[in-house]
């Protein structure tokens, strides 16, 4: 008779691993950036709307900033455009934008039709500076503390509740120290 | 057409499902013949809602409707209408959707096959495939809807990934989950068997024709999805023993068992508690690669975009379907005794060990495939298991099991020995024996120590199966159906164990730089590097490399690698070009620009590989003639079961 009893204990046994590894999978999605707590890597671009002038690492650091990484044919980056809009009226923070694997036109068409959110755009049309800045996939923004330090990062679009809950503690506890 | 409609008929399908499952157990629980009667409609219903619901999200997919999110993230408008249409299946939330439609089109076939089903036992499995349809429409709709609309709508989509970009992404998935999906049905009879608490072994009989069809399938969808892996990921490689592999092979050696007790439960009535188990079992393994697949638990190239959410759906949902089969199980199966006995060298003993050792390879697999989980559970920290521990582990089941094929094919039922057959297969072992050594260290030198194994092993299963048709022919008698499947079948496993065997001992590849005009030697083959240029596509852009290949000075093959830049995604992707051959696979790929007008290649030069797919192509080609001929031998006569029974073991 218990032999017959064995298959559903063998089950029970298997439901408690898996329910551990449930538990601990949102962990295996979370893909650490190597650059938090580090030096933001240098990088120089030309700008978006003026190919004379460059955007580079020096418009980040002396005060908090944040760096944007988007492109025109990117799902998730339309919808986080309003959010970074947002943001951008909370003056809080100027937004750097990193314009990945772009066509010039479409980007400049995409931020006069939806809004400008950022203070200077980079055009990284062969992807260098993406790689540089370990790039998985757009949108991804980090956070730049004013000693220029990469200080957060997140992969996926931004929303309300995700610069209210991560990126702003972050600001406010330093400023508050 | 709006997609609302799409959810709506999906909804639709939903409440069909659950009166499906009501009507079906309810029915015959409480006797009610008219309730009953309903679940088959309630079933057929439920499937033209589903594939109405498909019908309408393809149809935004062709029509570039990039107001569905689903469809802005999975298509693009510059993506060929071919790739629109398949790109359905691309992502989670649609090929949740292809699962269900799936399980209805099996569902209505089990209702087309009603008529040979006692009434009440088909209403039954009716219910049980309801619940199973209900789980998945819930599932579906709740946490991976595919018809939510993007606000505002984008101009263009992300496009389709890459890699599925290809025709074999057509039919890899639908043939993979005809036969994933296939074994609910056989659960679904075995669970009416065990609720019926019937003690014969009619339903042994009945499941059979539903278990080799789902393993049929499935064979082929596995050999389909390995042949696309070798092809466009381009490493040369057939099987990576990665978990969303291993997911649809378990169920496949779960149902390799299943057959093989069917046929003796259906025989001879033995082992039938087990037999029910392995029904279980195989769909439960099928349940379980679902949730390891789309729960995010398990690190996989396969993965779909995780979402704990839908882990804990799953995992309450394996709760009630296995468990409520396990409790079942242990509640109904001590009712089925077997009476008779056997001999210890008899066909039913041989299928024990064949039973025995799939279990084994099974529970090798299912091992390896959850210790990371086990790891993290013991807080042993992160392991990583791959091809240094399957391979070697896989192989301590699989010798014996192919060794003993030959034999139990030809061992009679119960009264033990070889009988008439005993010369014939001694002198297909001889032969074998010649062939096998002569082809080991004679035609591909240099083997491994299991080599000449594989190689005799694989020769004798091939001629063995090969006798019984042969000697009927040479009578001139009729081959009937289920001898000419079991025999090709087993051809098939042959030729798959000849392929396995030298393609793992006699494969060279090597990776090196070459300029244009370099060459390397692999064996016999000389591969040249001529230089390349660049190559435009639809959506992509790239570089095309020209190798040629020589054997003793004469051009054998012009390979032309590509490395492909697909604009919308960003992607990269190689795609290696190979020179096929029955005998032998040429293979170039495309590493990178090493500067100097030099490119780092890997070539490869790979025997016998295609016996790999052919193989299982023709062991799923086998299964599939025993079930067709099975229903023309009980349309045919108005014999009944057991004298049809009594004459097989004849």
């Amino acid at each position: 008779m218990t032999r017959f009893l064995l298959p559903l204990a063998f089950f029970a046994l298997l439901l408690v691993v898996l329910v551990v590894g449930l538990k601990h999978a949102p962990d295996k999605s979370l893909i650490p950036s190597p650059l938090i707590g580090k030096s933001a890597p240098a990088f120089t671009l030309s700008s978006l709307f003026d190919p004379r002038e460059s955007v580079s690492a020096r418009d980040l650091g002396g005060r908090w900033s944040l760096v944007n990484v988007w492109g025109t044919w990117c799902v998730e980056c339309r919808a986080e455009h309003p959010e970074l809009l947002q943001i951008k009226q909370q003056g809080l923070v100027p937004i750097i934008g990193i314009d990945w694997k772009d066509n010039d036109d479409d980007a400049q068409a995409w931020l006069s039709q939806l809004g400008n959110p950022y203070d200077r755009v980079g055009a990284d049309r062969d992807g260098r500076v993406a790689i540089d800045w370990g790039v998985y996939g757009a949108p991804e923004t980090f956070l730049i503390s004013p000693a220029g330090k990469v200080v957060h990062k997140k992969i996926g679009a931004m929303t309300a509740d995700v610069w209210q809950r991560e990126f702003l503690p972050l600001i406010q506890a330093a400023t508050t120290r | 057409m709006p997609i609302e409609l799409a959810h709506f008929a999906l909804i639709l399908a939903l409440m069909l499902a659950a009166a499906q499952a009501w009507f079906g157990l309810a029915g015959p629980a409480l006797r009610n013949e008219r309730w009953q009667a309903t679940a088959p409609f309630a079933a057929c219903g439920q499937f033209v809602f589903v594939a109405l619901s498909v019908g309408l999200l393809i149809h935004a997919f062709i029509d570039n409707d990039f107001s569905v999110k689903y469809v802005a993230e999975n298509s693009n408008s510059a993506l060929p209408l071919f790739y629109r249409v398949t790109a359905m299946w691309g992502a989670h939330e649609g090929s949740m959707l292809l699962w269900i439609l799936v399980l209805s089109l099996w569902t209505l076939a089990l209702v087309s096959r009603l008529r040979t089903l006692p009434p009440s036992f088909g209403a039954r499995a009716i219910g049980v495939l309801g619940i199973i349809s209900f789980g998945f429409l819930l599932f579906t709709l709740l946490t991976s809807n595919p018809f939510t609309r993007l606000i505002p709508a984008v101009p263009d989509g992300n496009d389709l990934n890459p890699v599925l970009q290809d025709p074999a992404f057509a039919v890899h998935p639908p043939i993979l989950y005809m036969g994933y999906v296939g074994f609910s049905v056989s659960f679904a009879l075995a669970c009416a068997a065990m609720i019926e608490g019937r003690r014969d072994q009619l339903w042994a009989h009945w499941i059979r024709p539903w278990a080799v069809m789902a393993w049929a399938f499935l064979s082929c969808g596995i050999a389909l999805g390995s042949w696309w892996a070798y092809y466009e990921l381009g490493w040369g490689g057939f099987w990576f023993w990665d978990p969303v592999e291993n997911a649809s092979f378990m169920p496949w050696l779960a149902g390799t068992a299943l057959i093989h007790s069917l046929a003796v439960t259906d025989k001879r009535g033995l082992f039938k508690s087990w037999t029910l188990l392995l029904a279980v079992s195989a769909f439960s393994l099928s349940l379980l690669g679902t949730f390891l697949v789309r729960s995010g638990v398990l690190v996989s190239v396969h993965s779909f975009a995780a979402d704990p959410t839908r882990g804990v759906f799953i995992l309450a949902f394996l709760v009630v379907m296995i468990g409520g089969a396990l409790v079942l199980y242990a509640w109904r199966a001590p009712l089925m005794k077997s009476a008779a006995g056997f001999d210890f060298i008899s066909r039913e003993s041989f299928l024990l060990f064949n039973n025995i050792l799939l279990a084994i390879a099974t529970a090798v697999v299912f091992g390896g495939t959850l210790a990371p989980l086990i790891a993290d559970t013991l807080k042993l920290g992160t392991l990583s298991v791959g091809p240094p521990y399957f391979n070697p582990s896989f192989l301590v089941p699989a010798v014996p099991l192919l060794a003993l094929v030959a034999l139990g094919m030809h061992t009679r039922w119960k009264r033990g020995g070889l009988g008439t057959a005993r010369r014939p297969v001694l002198i297909a072992f001889g032969v074998a024996l010649v062939l096998g050594l002569a082809l080991s260290l004679g035609v591909y030198m240099h083997p491994l120590p299991l080599t000449p194994v594989g190689a005799v092993v694989g020769c004798w299963i091939i001629l063995a199966a090969l006798i019984d048709p042969v000697a009927r022919l040479l009578r001139r008698q009729r081959v009937p159906a289920n001898v000419l499947g079991m025999s090709v079948a087993h051809i098939g496993l042959g030729i798959f164990a000849l392929g396995i065997t030298f393609v793992q001992s006699n494969t060279i590849e090597r990776d090196i730089a070459l300029k244009p005009g370099q060459s390397t030697q692999l064996g016999e083959y000389v591969f040249q590097y001529l230089g390349g240029g660049d190559v435009e596509g639809p959506n992509y852009e790239g570089y095309r490399g020209k190798v040629s290949v020589t054997r003793h000075g004469q051009t054998v093959a012009t390979l032309f690698p590509e490395k492909r830049h697909y604009w919308v995604q960003g992607t990269v992707q190689t795609t290696a070009a190979i020179d096929p051959g029955l005998s032998r696979d040429l293979l170039a790929s495309l590493g990178d620009d090493v500067g100097a007008g030099a490119w780092s290649l890997r070539v490869q030069y790979r025997p016998l590989i295609r016996f790999v797919w052919i193989g299982a192509l023709i062991m799923a080609i086998g299964g599939t003639i025993s079930v067709i001929g099975r229903r023309e031998r009980s349309a045919v006569g108005e014999r009944s079961t057991s004298q049809s029974a009594a004459e097989n073991r004849a």
